[in-house]
């Protein structure tokens, strides 16, 4: 195999095993839009990473993190509905990405590759960033799953339980921009979402507890990222929404397996 | 009673926005103490409930608790994500370590042994409850505060519950703090009565509220049925109240609610009536 095939594909499995346990608590949490305007905003960052400096995906982490501030202040306001202020926060970021990065042209930006991912191009220093990022986001995780989890369940019987509920729930927007800023690279920002909650959704129904439906959406992942770039080598199509489809058809397969009793 | 109480609520006010939620209301609630506090909806019992459990901070007045105080809380309602697949046992093991056997104990006392691996979203609302109080007691919790804890269970499956809360207390001598929209059901098995709306309209034993003047006129004529209730209640119990499966009458009569509070007296006889001839 190629090494830039082999460096593609390790960096896709090393995201896939972790968007998948992250995209189900996502998806529980009913938060995927939350999500996808998060990842719009990461244009933003990448423009703010040119401008300081800090690099792409400081900036693009330390943006989502801010937006996500700004979200929750907007919320507590209650003069708008939560759908209404994703959608204005979401699409007047992605805009202000694009208007930054073109008033930033000296800098040659591809931004295609930004939108769309190019996994191809995947260097060694990604790799390192995405198993290392991937590692520590798999161990926030993990170390804040069971709070994550009753927080989930209940909120005000999370905090009557003494869960910190704030603290808990801004170590899962941390993960969240940081996870958006590693799949940049590999499936780009307009369909990281996709390889967050495609996976587990097709996990739903074959799992029996939580942690079974997070371990089986990374492995459905996986296989989505293995088949996407297959395909994508097979009958040359870009990559990143290959990897979404093979992603799609794997969740329309599991819709059609019949239901276990 | 001469122990220092569990809970001791002193003179609480709440306000949200220029709106009064809550004035100057005081509660005590001692160990293997019943403390049902009903009120018309609106009339600040969740709002209160929070304020003991430290999830709001009231704008005047103070909240003792016990050193150490461990509350076992069950809240009105749940709702899971139909997304997030959660067996009972795994539910329980959220909030405190324990094991299987023990999960299986808990649930065992409070009637719902068979769920323990069922998802958590097809429980029954009666198997909920039982499940919500389960949870509550794996704390080994010194006072118990459950909040409706009969919404959406039928009259029958009411009185279990209330009997289970009852039987509680005696065996774990844990003091329970209760709030209801419902009267006479609650009140038959409680100790001490607060009635609330906004302010607290009067407090002391059951018999005493259900005479007074400010209880009537809140609760006008379902006030007088507490004690019919009190003799129909200890002879139907005995009779059949481990025979019928909880979760059954739960769906037939969920839908009437407001049926069931005019005449919870009568609804009751139905069907516990409806039950032997089926």
């Amino acid at each position: 195999m190629d090494d830039f095939l082999l460096r593609g594909l390790l960096a896709g499995i090393g995201l896939a095993l972790v968007t998948g346990p992250l995209g189900c608590v996502i998806v529980w949490r009913r938060m995927a839009y939350f999500g996808d305007t998060l990842s719009h905003s990461a244009l933003l960052g990448v423009a703010l990473g040119f401008l300081t400096g800090i690099g792409t995906q400081t900036g693009i982490v330390l943006v989502c993190l801010a937006i996500a501030l700004a979200l929750t202040l907007l919320q507590e306001q209650r003069r708008l509905g939560s759908d209404t202020l994703l959608g204005i926060i979401s699409h007047s970021t992605l805009s202000l990405g694009m208007i930054a990065l073109a008033v930033l042209g000296s800098v040659r930006v591809d931004l295609l590759s930004y939108l769309f991912g190019d996994i191809l191009a995947v260097g060694d220093a990604d790799l390192y960033a995405i198993w290392g990022g991937g590692a520590f986001v798999l161990a926030l995780l993990a170390w804040i799953w069971r709070p994550l989890l009753a927080l989930t369940v209940d909120e005000d019987l999370a905090r009557v339980e003494g869960v910190p509920v704030r603290r808990v729930r801004l170590g899962f927007t941390l993960m969240i921009a940081i996870i958006i800023a590693l799949a940049m690279k590999i499936v780009g920002i307009l369909l990281v979402t996709a390889l967050l909650i495609i996976p587990a959704a097709a996990a739903r129904r074959f799992a029996k507890g939580p942690e079974g439906m997070a371990v089986l959406s990374a492995l459905i992942g996986v296989g989505a990222v293995a088949m996407g770039l297959g395909a994508s080598l097979q009958v040359d199509v870009p990559t990143g929404p290959a990897i979404v489809a093979a992603a799609a058809a794997l969740f329309l397969a599991s819709q059609a397996v019949p239901a276990r009793g | 009673m001469t122990a220092p109480p569990l809970l001791e609520a002193r003179n609480i006010s709440l306000t949200r926005g220029d709106r009064a939620v809550l004035d100057n209301v005081s509660l005590s609630v001692g160990a293997g103490e019943i403390v049902t506090l009903i009120g018309p909806n609106g009339a600040g019992k969740t709002s209160l409930v929070k304020l003991c459990l430290g999830l709001l901070k009231p704008d005047k007045g103070t909240i003792a608790r016990a050193p150490g105080l461990n509350i076992g809380y069950m809240p009105q309602r749940l709702s899971v994500d139909v997304t997030l697949p959660m067996p009972v046992a795994r539910f329980l093991s959220l909030w405190s370590r324990s094991t299987r056997a023990e999960m299986a104990c808990v649930l065992e006392e409070v009637g719902a042994a068979h769920a323990i691996d069922r998802a958590i979203q097809t429980l029954s609302g009666g198997e909920l409850q039982r499940v919500l109080l389960a949870r509550a007691l794996l704390r080994k919790p010194d006072l118990l505060v459950l909040d409706e804890p009969v919404q959406a269970v039928d009259v029958h499956g009411q009185i279990e519950l209330f009997e289970l809360i009852g039987a509680i207390r005696n065996r774990r001598g844990c003091g329970v703090l209760l709030v209801s929209h419902d009267l006479h059901l609650v009140m038959a098995r409680t100790d001490t009565v607060i009635c609330l709306n906004r302010h607290v309209c009067c407090h002391g034993k059951p018999e005493d509220v259900s005479r007074h003047p400010e209880y009537v006129a809140l609760f006008g004529r379902h006030a007088d049925a507490l004690a019919i209730y009190h003799h129909s209640h200890d002879h139907s119990h005995a009779d059949d109240g481990c025979v019928v499966p909880a979760g059954q009458e739960h769906t037939a009569h969920s839908d009437h609610q407001g049926c069931g509070h005019d005449h919870h007296h009568h609804g009751h006889e139905h069907a516990h009536g409806g039950h032997r001839h089926g």
